[in-house]
């Protein structure tokens, strides 16, 4: 897994649950099968919500990452 | 009012209200599940023969409130066209609830089939000391309350780590309610603690590797558990049972236990706490 480049970043640090989770499936929607967008969310609730509905929802976290409190996720859209 | 014995009345569901003539209709709605034309058809019955409304109970239930003894047999066969039954009162094996199970994101096991499998085996059975509630909730967050129950379920699972398949990521440490996960990501380590392991399932669910797998789904037994004027919450008598069948033979010798050493009148737990859990284990493993 080599430096993947994401397509486009969605910063949802200090987004809350479910809205956070809400606006990465209105991002991905607008994208295309297969590019990738770089997710930031907190450590705590969204991190324990929103990788889990990323994956209900058929897409691929190809990478996380944890930095300092928040985590980055790189995720394929199905 | 003398026409009527009030007790066999109450077995089917009627229970009287304070005004002359009165009942109100418990229902028997499984796991909380009912659908759109049934739900038609009870706001059909609260105008025509109670008051235009209905009461949702605590139990996931519906009461249909103000209907006039002499109706009440046109209204259980209009709400029999409709699959519409009965709930029960008294001293009987009450209406089984259940949460969403697998149509939450949580939910670890198929609650509502079990709940039906349990309330077609079971409900309304009498000749028990006192009532006897189950209830059935599809993982630990344990939104259904089992621990309120004479007899609750809750959903589990086991899983397996895949060593290959880790990024060392720490996502897992992070969703895990009990910190029974720990990753070193610079020596791409990861440690287990499985006897804090609660089987959620939150890791297996959330690794973007799926480096966590489910191995096997499987329930936590709780007993005892009651509320009423002296509440108690019921104790987890068995951590991780396998089968469906195992659970539905459980509750089949709790029955029959309770049934053998409980005073009439006392509820489950007074039983248990009489007679002792290690003797209501050993009877019922």
């Amino acid at each position: 897994m080599n430096e993947i480049k994401p397509g486009s970043v969605l910063d949802l640090r200090g987004v809350a649950c479910p809205n956070n989770f809400v606006r990465a499936k209105l991002k991905l929607e607008e994208m295309r099968s297969g590019d990738i967008l770089e997710i930031i969310i907190d450590d705590g609730e969204p991190i324990k919500n929103v990788p889990r509905s990323i994956k209900e929802e058929g897409h691929k976290i190809i990478k996380a990452e944890k930095i300092n409190s928040y985590f980055s996720l790189l995720v394929e859209k199905a | 009012m003398s026409e009527y014995n009030l007790s066999e009345l109450k077995s089917g569901g009627l229970m009287k209200q304070k005004k002359k003539d009165l009942f109100s209709l418990r229902l028997r709605i499984v796991g909380g599940f009912i659908n759109a034309s049934q739900l038609i058809k009870l706001s059909e019955i609260a105008n025509k023969y109670g008051k235009g409304h209905v009461h949702l109970t605590t139990r996931q239930g519906v009461e249909i409130p103000n209907i006039n003894f002499k109706d009440v047999e046109k209204v259980k066969k209009e709400l029999g066209k409709d699959g519409l039954q009965m709930g029960a009162c008294g001293q009987r094996v009450r209406t089984v609830t259940a949460c969403q199970g697998r149509e939450c994101s949580h939910g670890l096991i198929d609650c509502l089939l079990l709940a039906r499998d349990i309330d077609k085996e079971y409900f309304g059975i009498g000749g028990h000391p006192h009532k006897f509630k189950i209830g059935i909730t599809g993982c630990p967050n344990g939104c259904i309350k089992p621990q309120e129950n004479d007899f609750g379920i809750m959903g589990r699972l086991r899983k397996k780590f895949i060593k290959e398949k880790c990024t060392y990521c720490g996502l897992c440490a992070s969703v895990c309610p009990v910190n029974a996960i720990e990753v070193n990501k610079n020596s791409n380590d990861v440690v287990f603690y499985e006897d804090k392991c609660i089987g959620c399932g939150d890791c297996v669910y959330s690794c973007p590797a799926n480096a966590w797998q489910k191995t096997q789904e499987g329930y936590s037994v709780f007993v005892g558990g009651k509320m009423g004027k002296f509440p108690k919450l019921g104790i987890k008598v068995f951590d991780f049972i396998e089968t469906k069948e195992r659970v539905l033979e459980i509750i089949k010798k709790s029955l029959i236990f309770y049934k053998e050493s409980g005073i009439k009148g006392e509820r489950f737990r007074d039983t248990l706490d009489r007679i002792g859990i290690d003797k209501y284990k050993k009877a019922v493993i």
